[in-house]
């Protein structure tokens, strides 16, 4: 099978400036390595996640697949094309959507930013202009066609700002972060049309990164996960999932102001945990990989003995964040 | 065939590009202000020339000179405009719209994309130009005749200094790629010295000897010296007037030649540093 892309040893180290080196780094010789060896090979007509906490390299990968950075050493190839050799080439193969509400020039329609960039790309006009009409179908879009970027609400530029990479139709998409900050039911119009566009040519291939695991499990055929630069592992969501099959995943929740936390990852059978405050609700999320599911009664006496009230507990299927805690040995969303 | 391909796809570069200038040079009031915006300008930035003119002479340099200084400046709004609106391009895609990195990953060649986003500027500057030497004409007489002006040499001098001042704005859109918003101050400053040894309104001659090899260095002073012959007729510089119409052309070719390859080495330099260095698309605003 043909690779769209393919990664060899792939490094990226950023200099940092003194002050926030020895403040933030201390002895990591006033650099930030953004990506360590990164090999990936991702198949044509495959949509491949790339997951990761925020400042996990997910955008460093895609900057330079993309030509917008050059690696510090090794090699990456998009659609056999070395992306530092012929960045032309490769720029005739690709797009790239940027989660985020920058989507164009404001003083520009909707329809005009959406034709000028099909005119970027070659695009012919009949086909620009039905394809504009397509989009703005599926995205649900229509009454804002005729309305400048500048007067559209954060959700519908994000909106737009998808629609753009895709009237292009590149054979190769990459996607960084394209659902981040959007409601749900935009979210949820974009996962469908990724989905859609995919299966109408089996050539397509889409490289999505995002920190939304359930988006990557739903999505993609086969996901890498990356952290601190490093990619950890590589498979399909069932198959990373499965390796978690003799372990038990448990929620439980407790109220916000429970003490002693980092104390819970050392109770007996606790094999990785970790922990969401949702303020929202008043409580936090606790979430125990257990080396055995008997093991769920030494940390509920631990939680009692700590004096915190068990709101409610659950045994759950395991997750590819749950994946992701067992690999890293904390959540996505902590903070360290 | 490759070679029509490419044509092909520059000149639709240029006309998307040049549409978009034009909505953002245009679109920023209702076209009537737009309208007198456009004229009054021009008009008043010549009239402070004017009258520091009169200040400074009190009319005693006679007719001549005024001609000179007058034409000179006006020409120049070409420099001042175009320049900036290439050059400024870079700092306003990726601070101001931040849409840089989705015009640099797509398959145009940036030099096509700068002129065109530059078109509007020109436009607008030649119908200030032209607005310019109609009033000077008609108020403070300025001799020049509509029958006897050269207008092919005036057509091919002013082609020629737009792609003179679009080189000189691709190399400053080159090193804007790697400065923050201080490229504003770097383009104003470059307009300033061209200002000062390009001759636009004084001849080249009262300049120090060591400057005036910098202004016959410039391809700008001989593309200033052909639009005045054109317009005016005669020269007031005794250096280069005494070259004929076709040397000026020929030293202004070389000029530009150099000019041009330069251009180029700089902005393909700095691009591939600001790829290194991760600058292509960074916010540099604060």
């Amino acid at each position: 099978m043909n690779l769209a892309v393919e990664t060899f040893d792939l490094n990226r180290t950023f200099k940092l400036k003194k002050a926030k080196n020895k403040k933030e780094n201390g002895n990591n010789d006033g650099k930030l390595i953004a990506l360590e060896d990164a090999n990936i090979k991702i198949h044509q007509g495959e949509l491949f996640g790339l997951l990761g906490p925020n400042g996990a390299g997910k955008t460093t990968l895609i900057k330079i697949l993309a030509t917008l950075l050059l690696p510090t050493s090794g090699r990456a190839l998009v659609d056999g094309i070395d992306v530092v050799k012929h960045p032309e080439r490769v720029r005739k193969q690709i797009n790239m959507v940027s989660g985020g509400e920058h989507c164009g020039y404001g003083i520009l329609t909707v329809r005009e930013t959406l034709w000028m960039f099909s005119q970027f790309y070659g695009i012919p006009n009949k086909v620009a202009l039905r394809r504009t009409d397509e989009l703005l179908k599926i995205l649900k879009m229509e009454e804002f066609a005729r309305t400048k970027i500048g007067k559209l609400s954060t959700g519908l530029r994000q909106k737009l700002n998808f629609m753009r990479g895709f009237v292009c139709d590149p054979k190769i998409m990459f996607l960084d972060e394209p659902t981040l900050g959007l409601d749900v039911q935009i979210a949820r119009d974009v996962r469908a049309y990724i989905r859609t566009w995919m299966k109408k040519d089996l050539e397509r291939t889409v490289l999505l990164t995002t920190h939304y695991m359930a988006e990557a499990d739903e999505l993609c055929d086969r996901v890498a996960i990356i952290d601190t630069g490093k990619v950890l592992v590589c498979d399909s969501p069932q198959n990373l999932k499965k390796s978690l099959a003799g372990e038990a995943v448990f929620r439980i929740e407790v109220p916000l102001d429970v003490n002693g936390m980092e104390k819970f990852g050392q109770i007996a059978g606790v094999k990785q945990f970790a922990y969401d405050h949702k303020s929202h609700l008043g409580r936090t999320e606790l979430k125990f990989i257990l080396e055995e599911e008997s093991a769920i009664s030494n940390v509920t006496e631990s939680l009692s003995g700590n004096g915190s009230k068990i709101i409610s507990l659950s045994k759950m299927e395991p997750s590819l964040e749950d994946v992701f805690l067992a690999l890293v040995g904390r959540g996505l969303k902590d903070e360290n | 065939m490759r070679i029509l391909d490419r044509t092909k796809e520059n000149i639709r570069t240029i006309r998307t590009a040049g549409r978009l200038g034009w909505a953002m040079e245009s679109n920023w009031t209702d076209p009537f202000l737009f309208a007198i915006y456009s004229i009054v300008r021009p008009l008043a930035s010549s009239l402070i020339l004017v009258v520091m003119y009169y200040v400074v002479t009190r009319g005693k340099t006679g007719m001549d000179l005024f001609a000179y200084i007058y034409v000179g400046n006006a020409f120049f709004m070409y420099v001042i405009n175009v320049l900036f609106g290439v050059s400024w391009v870079i700092h306003e895609d990726r601070d101001h719209y931040q849409m840089i990195r989705y015009i640099y990953i797509s398959p145009i060649r940036m030099y096509y994309y700068l002129f065109g986003r530059g078109i509007a500027k020109m436009i607008l500057t030649t119908v200030a130009v032209i607005i310019t030497i109609g009033f000077g004409m008609l108020v403070l007489k300025i001799p020049v005749n509509l029958l006897s002006v050269n207008y092919p040499l005036l057509i091919f001098s002013v082609a020629a200094g737009i792609f003179i001042i679009t080189c000189l704005g691709i190399l400053l859109a080159g090193v804007s790629m790697i400065t923050a918003h201080h490229s504003y101050a770097l383009t104003e400053g470059m307009s300033g010295l061209f200002y000062l040894a390009c001759g636009a309104i004084y001849p080249i001659d009262i300049l120090p000897v060591w400057l005036q090899y910098v202004s016959k260095a410039l391809p700008l002073t001989y593309w200033l010296e052909l639009v005045r012959r054109s317009v005016l007729g005669k020269s007031v510089s005794p250096t280069l007037g005494g070259y004929s119409d076709v040397q000026l052309i020929l030293i202004m070719a070389g000029t530009t030649l150099v000019l041009a390859l330069f251009s180029h080495w700089i902005y393909r330099s700095i691009e591939y540093i600001a790829r290194k260095y991760g600058k292509i698309d960074q916010l540099t605003s604060y």
